[in-house]
Order: structure tokens, then sequence, then C-alpha cells
């Protein structure tokens, strides 16, 4: 397996040199729909967008004329002041910021450790491991929408979330309990998720780097912080990073689960709420800040915590060299 | 053998047996079948629960007992009551997933394979733009088109509200970026070396992609249809916002929109029959393909 790593690592490098300008163009040609395509579908909206984010929608009475003008005025930023000072139709624009943060931030994190316990316990289990496996990709296939309907009536007031609990607590009424509820159906979909992720990435470890480690004495805590959790930590920042840019997206499980409480508002559900309402400018103007939030969060996660979302090919991952290294040393003593 | 040695002393999980630590690694199992029993627990007793709770009366959807009794498949016979039409809801999911998954194949598979194969200037912000559209909220494509099919530009005179149209194009939004992502990973597996015997032997670069190429990578397209069409399948706030129409409901709208007889009385029953419906398919495909989906998943984010 080394040698052919190596192998296609040298053919790629001479090949890389040999393809001129030709293969560029067959390249272009060949990536022409996609590109098309997502412009046709992501940035046309989106530039709509922005446009429609600076307009009023519907009907406004022209000061000069007393004549109502259907259709756009254009209102410059007010619909951004709007939802920044929550006066007028951006009243709920704060409460939908805080609650896509806290789901995002709190529903993330307790993803993220469960998810890697999971890995773990998965990685160590030999028995049974065909079960685990079916069954910890039932969560990531069941549609959102079901899955909410399901919590739903699990918090049910006389469901058997309160039964087990031997308590009343009115989940989805207004309140903690609320967002307890959407936290809790969240972290239940998508925790095996991060698992799975996390799981191919600990099976790419070589196995001799743990007995490296138990050779100089290391226990089973060190162990985990200093090399399982460094040799899985590019596949484990993708998976978070990605799972927090679709946190931050969230709108069917608490439409689904919470109705139109405002203690399970997202700015998803703010957004797609004014639209309904044909109240296009904020809107759009709640959509672009939501877009601009996510960029922000990305842009800050790949900077400091360096996640290789891309995957260079010229830069040979770092876990793949470990072992080479190893595996070289134990060839050698070994006839 | 030269390895006998090793396999006397490295047991399969990679630790060193000593003899001494025999008390630790009862214990150390003992801890994992806990933690595994944890796992499944987790996954399914929710997941048993819908499924009991669609087993029930319709009366007693409420029922907090563990084993319905008796089972009852009532609530599935309710759940295709005409006036939900979810008959017709099922169809409709399968078209605009369906529809979506096969254009968006036909489509990404050949820029993911200039992605995985090719050199070329501005790879890097091809390959980095298709990454940043699979993050983008859809919500922020969904105002301004809902606003462009509705009619609201003057620019734009069609009507697309109640069309399938309206669904698969912001569809195709997430689905190409991941169809275009995984099948990038896949090619990217398969040695360069193929293709150049195949280029050596007289093919074009075409040729080599079309016969030699397409055929290896049929189970990684294979595996991108099933996670594109799951992708698709369980998309909601499209489906909800640009549909008003019954009839023209995809599946996770009509369940969303199940209601009782009465205002106080919400049908879990027919709600849950209905999820399991819609679920079923997907816990079969995950089923048998369960492998190749791990792979395809992992293969996304492993490079």
């Amino acid at each position: 397996m080394t040698s052919t790593a190596a192998r296609s690592a040298t053919i790629g490098g001479r090949r890389g040199k040999r393809i001129g300008g030709d293969h560029g163009r067959m390249a272009y040609l060949l990536l022409l729909p996609t590109l098309v395509l997502l412009a046709l579908v992501v940035g046309f909206p989106l530039v709509l967008s922005a446009w429609q984010s600076l307009m009023q929608s519907g009907q406004g009475i022209d000061p000069a004329t007393g004549l109502i003008i259907k259709g756009d005025t254009f209102v410059g930023l007010d619909n951004y002041i709007d939802a920044v000072t929550g006066t007028g139709a951006g009243a709920g624009f704060w409460n939908a910021f805080w609650n896509t943060t806290l789901f995002t931030v709190v529903g993330v994190s307790i993803e993220t450790v469960l998810g890697v316990a999971m890995a773990l316990i998965m990685a160590k289990a030999m028995r049974a491991t065909g079960l685990v496996r079916a069954s910890i990709l039932i969560p990531w296939a069941i549609p959102t929408v079901v899955s909410a309907l399901m919590w739903q009536l699990i918090f049910d007031a006389n469901g058997i979330a309160n039964r087990l609990l031997d308590y009343q607590v009115l989940w989805t009424t207004e309140g903690w309990q609320a967002k307890a509820a959407v936290l809790i159906a969240d972290i239940w979909k998508t925790a095996p998720y991060i698992g799975l992720l996390t799981l191919a990435g600990l099976q790419t470890i070589d196995k001799q780097v743990y007995e490296a480690a138990t050779v100089d004495g290391a226990n089973r805590w060190q162990t985990f912080w200093r090399i399982t959790l460094p040799l899985v930590r590019p596949v484990l920042v993708v998976a978070v990073l990605f799972r927090l840019l679709d946190a931050m997206r969230m709108f069917d499980l608490p439409y689904v689960l919470l109705g139109t409480l405002d203690s399970g508002q997202t700015l998803s559900m703010l957004a797609t709420d004014a639209a309904a309402k044909t109240n296009f400018g904020a809107a759009s103007a709640y959509s672009m800040v939501l877009f601009a939030y996510i960029c922000l969060v990305a842009f800050l996660f790949i900077k400091l915590l360096g996640a290789d979302v891309i995957g260079d090919q010229n830069r040979p991952p770092r876990k793949r060299r470990v072992p080479r290294r190893l595996r070289t040393t134990s060839e050698g003593s070994m006839p | 053998m030269s390895t006998a040695t090793t396999t006397e002393v490295v047991s399969r999980t990679g630790e060193v047996l000593k003899p001494k630590k025999h008390k630790g690694r009862i214990l150390g199992s003992v801890v994992i079948a806990l933690g595994i029993a944890f796992i499944l627990v987790y996954c399914l007793a929710p997941f048993y629960w819908m499924i009991v709770s669609a087993l029930r009366r319709p009366s007693e959807g409420r029922s907090t007992e563990l084993i319905p009794s008796p089972i009852s498949v009532e609530n599935f016979i309710a759940v295709f009551d005409p006036s939900n039409h979810f008959a017709r809801a099922l169809l409709n999911s399968l078209i605009v997933a369906g529809s979506t998954t096969l254009l968006v194949l036909v489509l990404g598979v050949f820029g993911a394979y200039a992605l995985a194969r090719l050199d070329f200037r501005g790879k890097v912000l091809v390959m980095f733009l298709i990454v940043a559209t699979s993050m983008f909220p859809v919500v922020t494509l969904v105002v301004p088109l809902l606003k462009l099919f509705s009619g609201g530009f003057v620019w734009f005179p069609f009507n697309w509200i109640n069309t399938y149209q309206a669904m698969i194009l912001p569809t195709i939004s997430f689905a190409l970026p991941l169809a275009v992502w995984n099948l990038n990973a896949f090619f990217r597996q398969l040695p360069v070396e193929l293709e150049q015997a195949a280029m050596i032997d007289g093919t074009t670069r075409f040729g080599a992609f079309r016969r030699v190429i397409l055929p290896l990578a049929a189970p990684g397209v294979f595996t991108t249809a099933i996670i594109t069409f799951i992708a698709a399948w369980n998309e909601f706030l499209i489906a909800l916002t640009m549909v008003n129409a019954p009839l023209m409901q995809t599946a996770n709208v009509a369940i969303s929109k199940f209601t009782g007889i009465s205002q106080f009385d919400t049908p879990y029953g027919t709600k849950m029959a209905a999820g399991v419906i819609v679920t079923v398919p997907l816990i079969i495909m995950v089923l048998i393909f369960q492998r190749r989906i791990i792979g395809g998943l992992a293969a996304g984010s492993v490079k």
C-alpha cells in the first residue's frame, strides 16, 4: 500500500508538469454544466436576495403625489437597521439570532463529545459491529420532519418522556424546556453522524502508533489526548464545521416540533415567516444576515482551527506519514 | 511464520496483552459492551417508539404502553384516506427527489472527474465554490425564488408556484455540490495508472473516462445517488415554501400538515404511521447498502 501511494504520488507529480492548456480547456468544458447550474440556482438568487434586502416590498405611498405605489421601493439599509434595533418588522430578530446561536453552540458541542465517544466505542467493539453500524445510520436516514414529529409525541404532556422522568414538563410551551426539546431532538439525530465520520478517521490510524505508545508507557488517557485526538483531528474538524453550518440554518426541526413558538424561532424561520407575509425586503435582510453569520463562522473556524475543507492534494496528510515511518522500521527488523 | 510472536503479544485492538493486565481487560470489555448497548438504545429507542405508536389503535395515540395491545394497522389505513392525498404526496416526493438525483448525477459526474483528475487554473477556487455552496443557507435562496416564482418580478412572467421545477431547481443548490464532492472523492481513489494504460493503448482521455473510469466508479456513483436521493427526499423548507396546493405537496410537507378532527386533537397515530411509511424505504436502503453509505459519507471528509 505504501509503495502504491508513493508511486502514484510521483506519477501525479510528473502528470502535473505534462498537462498543459489542452487539458485545462477540457476541464472547463467538463465543469461548465456544474458551474452554470450553480450560478443559476445559487449565485443568481444570492444577488437577487442582496438587492431585495435593500427594498421595501408591497405598497407604499409616494409622498410627492400621494398615490399608492405598487411594487418595491428602495429603502437602503432600513431593513437591516430595523432588524438590529428590533423595531417595526424586525422585532423578532435578536430572539431568532440568539436561538440560532444557542442551538448551534450547545447542540454541536454536545454532539461532538457524544459522537467522539460513540466512535471510540465502535472502534473497540468486536461483536455486533454490523448491527451497530446499521442502527447508527437510522437517525441519519430519518427525515428531520419525521424525527420532529416523533419527538413531539415523545415530549407530549402525557408522553413517554414525562412518564420516564416521572415529572410533568410542558415541553412544547414557551420557555427553556422548548429549547431543550429542540436541542435533544437535534443532538439525537446528528451525534451518530459525527460518530460515523470520526470512526472513519479512527480507522485510518495505524495500530502500530498505539503499540509504540504502549511501549513508551502511555496510559489510556494519554493515548487518547496525545495520539488519537491529534490524529483524528483533521477529520473531526471538518465534520464539526459541516455540522456547525448545518445547525445555523436549522429550520425543519423547530418548525415542526414547536410550530411558531418564539422559544424555537431561528433566523431561517424568521426569514421564511416574513417571506410568507410577502415582506420580501425584511425576509431577504434576515437571510443575508444569516448568510454573513455563516460565512464569518466558517472563516473563523478555518482560520483558527485550520479545517482542511478542500483537501490539499499536493501535501500528503500527516496521518499517513507517521505510520509509514514506523512501518519501515518494523519491516526492517523482520525477515 | 515470523508473525506468530506478534499475534501472541498484540490483541486485535492493537493493545499489548500483558498477563498482569487481565483484570483491566475484562473491565474494559464490560465498559465497551455497556457503550454498545448505550449506542443501540440511543439510536433505536425513539425509532421504536415511532413504530409502536403507529401500531396502536387511533384512539390510543398518546398511550405510553411499551407494547401496543392490540396491534392495529388502522393508522396506516387512515394515512391513505383520500382527504390526505398521501399517495400523491409520496409520488411527488419521488418525482422531485428522483429527478433531482438524476440531473445532479449526470451533470456532476463530469465536473467531479475534472476536479479529481485534471489540473487547470482556478481549480482551488472552483473546489472552494462548490464546498461553499453546499453550506449555503437554503433560506437565502428560497426568499428571492419565492418572489420570482410567484410572479413578483415583471421580467419573469411565469407562475411556478405549485410546480415540480420550483422544487427541483432550489434542491439542486445543495444536491449538486454534495454529489460532485462525493464523486470527486471516489474518482480520486481509483489509480491514475488505469487511465494512463488506456490512453497508451490509444484511447482519448474522454474514452478512458467513459470506458475505464466510469465502470470502475459505478459503485461510487451508486452510493452518491443514494446519499443525494436521501438528502433530496428529506428536504422540507423548499417544498413547504414553493407549494400550497395539497396535490403538489411532497410527503414531508403532507405529514407536517396532517390535522385531526378538532384543533386540539393531534392525530399522533396517523402522523407516526406516515412517518414510518416515509422512513422505511430509506431504512431498507440504508440496511442493504450500509457499508457503501458509510464509505461515501466518510469519503467526503476523510481524504
